[in-house]
């Protein structure tokens, strides 16, 4: 990614806790990141890590036990983490920041045809009401490859299937005409084939719309496809963020190479698969140093006293690993991500290991 | 090889008799005693529908399931069908949803046990339940506990120990891995892998994701509205993908690589481009151990793929 682009969203130190019978989750721990004008980002990390929290602050969507503790989230001249009324956040929601949520047999009303639910976006969002809309909605419905738009218009949402509904949520979010749009797990709840080409549209629609777009995953193989940039989540916090090449050829933390590892594609057969043993910490704990430590198979002592802080790799690519750290002893990482390494640097696409090493120590 | 489970020419239909729906279609496959064999397809496909027949919960409409030897589709004698319960379980999809809510963990597991046909003691069956959780990687102190305490990847343990418990010789896995985490299917499928090899089981193994079946799977079938279009061991059906819905299939998985992955062609399959009015298509072995179904000139076309 030469060109610099413009920041879009930027989030400071983003806290956020959820109150629960008593007792305080921190499910974002001060979280860090910009959004760029134009780019598809990618947001990775196991159930529960926060991802979904996460964006969900950027539509004000959270459940009404959690509440932002600190940081902030800019966008545009607004501090979207300060907002409180409803009436300001339908501003927001929609018309500016839509989203396409995880499966799409729950997302659209079943009593309604898929027509009266696009046209309702378009009325909102765009004023357009009667026939113009019904011609606007037809012609989305097209774009998303819907065959016989004028037929299927008048359809429920039972007459589809998993991937037709799916199209038809994506259509329902781009009749908004929004500037940003969040792809919460698009395609989990999809057969492969299916998978494949939703996220084909999503791309197409993001080309024709200049979207930005945020994916939610937790499929890597996903992320390859989509994201020019990635961000690694695990237990509340953004653990490594780089260009997609940076992140798949040159991962820096700990627990990006085991999510990388524990792929069943890159699986030997006979072998057993890596596997990343224990389970994500007690959020409703607090967490001492480096959260994936208790997980690492060769963690440092260090890890579980004190917090990493974020080190550069490169202007583009942040670990939050003591690994950077120029006192740390080198670690070699497993197999897998060895050669994928050895890749990036025989393609040209990433740095040679002693200059990036060389960057992390200037931080 | 022994062949344990024999699908012989088993058709399945829905519906009223006037309107039937023909969810599998003259479908055959054998399974070895031992091997993990993998049924892939997409949604809508029938290959939860094949498995839901071998365990007996959809009743076939035409051709013979045979387990051991013996007929195990149609009716059978109370002591039969008792056995075959036993010795073929289940796991299922979804680890959220195929769970007692109400129950706790140990009688979840002992279920089956309490099933007329088996006589067990109070101390017997807490001795096998404990055996069995251990087996999965799971504490004897859980089984006090309720399902909703537990994280999806040990919920699909519970379910595993539950199937484990009856200690069965085949076990039909219909996804069990498509509703967990990145991070936790490894270290279920692990544990599959492993208890074929410490128990000897033998599993049927359904899937819609071909990434997952090339790991754990011996020999793959893969099947498209309701028939089985190819057939072959796993490492050959990977080298020479024939039939156009496994080269589909196979277009489709993703790769964590993003060079690979945005220079990647996606083939769509269209059933349209088979000229099947003429002939019916054919069940051909093209090398050994790797069938294709195809018209007479599909067929020569797949025999000078795998020569080449």
């Amino acid at each position: 990614m030469a060109e610099k682009r413009e920041v879009l969203v930027s989030i400071k130190d983003l806290c956020f806790d959820f109150t629960l019978r008593g007792q305080t989750l921190h499910a974002l721990r001060g979280i860090s990141l910009d959004i760029l004008k134009g780019e598809s980002l990618a947001i990775v990390g196991e159930s529960g890590s926060g991802k979904s929290v996460f964006v969900a602050n950027l539509m004000g969507l959270n459940a009404s036990n959690g509440r932002i503790t600190g940081g902030s989230i800019l966008y545009g001249d607004k501090d979207l983490a300060k907002i409180t009324d409803e009436t300001e956040w339908n501003s927001i929601r929609g018309s500016r920041i839509a989203m396409v949520m995880q499966d799409p047999m729950t997302s659209l009303n079943p009593l309604k045809t898929i027509g009266w639910q696009i046209c309702e976006a378009l009325a909102l969002h765009q004023d357009l009401h009667g026939e113009a809309a019904k011609q606007e909605a037809c012609r989305i419905l097209t774009e998303v490859g819907i065959s016989e738009p004028e037929r299927r218009y008048k359809q429920f949402p039972h007459e589809f299937s998993g991937g037709m509904r799916q199209r038809v949520v994506i259509a329902i979010a781009v009749a908004c005409k929004p500037e940003i749009l969040i792809c919460d797990e698009p395609t989990t709840a999809l057969d492969v084939t299916i998978q494949a080409q939703i996220l084909g549209i999503l791309k197409k629609m993001q080309k024709t719309y200049g979207l930005t777009v945020v994916y939610i995953t937790h499929d890597l193989g996903v992320v390859a496809n989509v994201a020019d940039r990635v961000a690694v989540m695990y237990a509340g916090d953004i653990v490594e963020v780089g260009t997609s090449n940076e992140i798949f050829y040159d991962p820096k933390h700990p627990y990006t190479w085991a999510l990388l590892s524990s792929l069943p594609q890159l699986g030997i057969k006979g072998k057993p698969l890596y596997s990343i043993q224990g389970t994500p910490p007690d959020l409703f704990q607090e967490i001492h140093g480096d959260a994936f430590a208790a997980r690492n198979p060769h963690p440092l002592k260090i890890d579980f006293v004190k917090r990493p802080p974020m080190f550069k790799v490169s202007d583009t690519h942040f670990a939050r690993t003591w690994l950077l750290d120029p006192r740390a002893p080198r670690m070699e990482p497993p197999e897998h991500i060895r050669v994928m390494i050895d890749k990036g640097r025989a393609l040209g696409l990433t740095g040679t290991g002693a200059e990036t090493a060389e960057k992390g120590a200037a931080q | 090889m022994k062949k344990l489970v024999e699908v012989d020419h088993i058709s399945v239909q829905f519906g009223s008799r006037r309107h039937p729906f023909t969810a599998v279609d003259d479908v055959s496959f054998d399974i070895y005693q031992g091997e993990i064999f993998g049924l892939v397809g997409e949604s809508g496909s029938g290959k939860t529908t094949i498995g839901r027949s071998i365990i007996r919960v959809n009743p076939i409409s035409a051709g013979e399931i045979r387990f051991d030897g013996k007929r195990i589709s149609g009716r059978l004698s109370d002591r039969d069908d008792q056995q075959v319960t036993r010795d073929i379980q289940m796991i299922f999809q979804d680890p959220m949803s195929s769970l007692n809510e109400r129950a706790k963990v140990g009688y979840i597991v002992a279920e089956g046990l309490y099933a007329p046909g088996n006589r067990f003691t109070e101390e017997e069956r807490r001795e096998k339940v404990k055996k069995a959780m251990e087996e999965v990687g799971l504490l004897p102190e859980f089984s006090s506990r309720f399902p909703h305490e537990f994280s999806g990847g040990q919920r699909q343990r519970i379910g595993i120990a539950r199937a484990l418990v009856m200690d069965p010789k085949f076990i039909v896995a219909d996804e069990p891995i498509s509703a967990l985490d990145v991070s936790i299917r490894a270290q279920v499928l692990n544990l599959l892998k492993n208890l074929q090899q410490e128990r000897g089981l033998t599993y049927l193994f359904i899937a819609h994701d071909l990434s997952v079946v090339r790991f754990i799977c011996d020999r793959i079938a893969v099947i498209h509205k309701g028939r089985i279009v190819e057939l072959s061991e796993s490492e050959k059906l990977f080298a020479h993908p024939l039939h156009p819905y496994t080269r589909a299939l196979l277009s489709a998985i993703p790769q964590p690589d993003p060079v690979e992955e945005k220079k990647k062609q996606l083939i769509v399959y269209d059933p349209s481009l088979h000229d099947y009015t003429k002939e019916k298509p054919a069940w051909e072995e093209i090398e050994p151990g790797h069938f294709a179904l195809g018209s007479a000139k599909e067929i020569e076309e797949y025999r000078r793929i795998v020569e080449a």
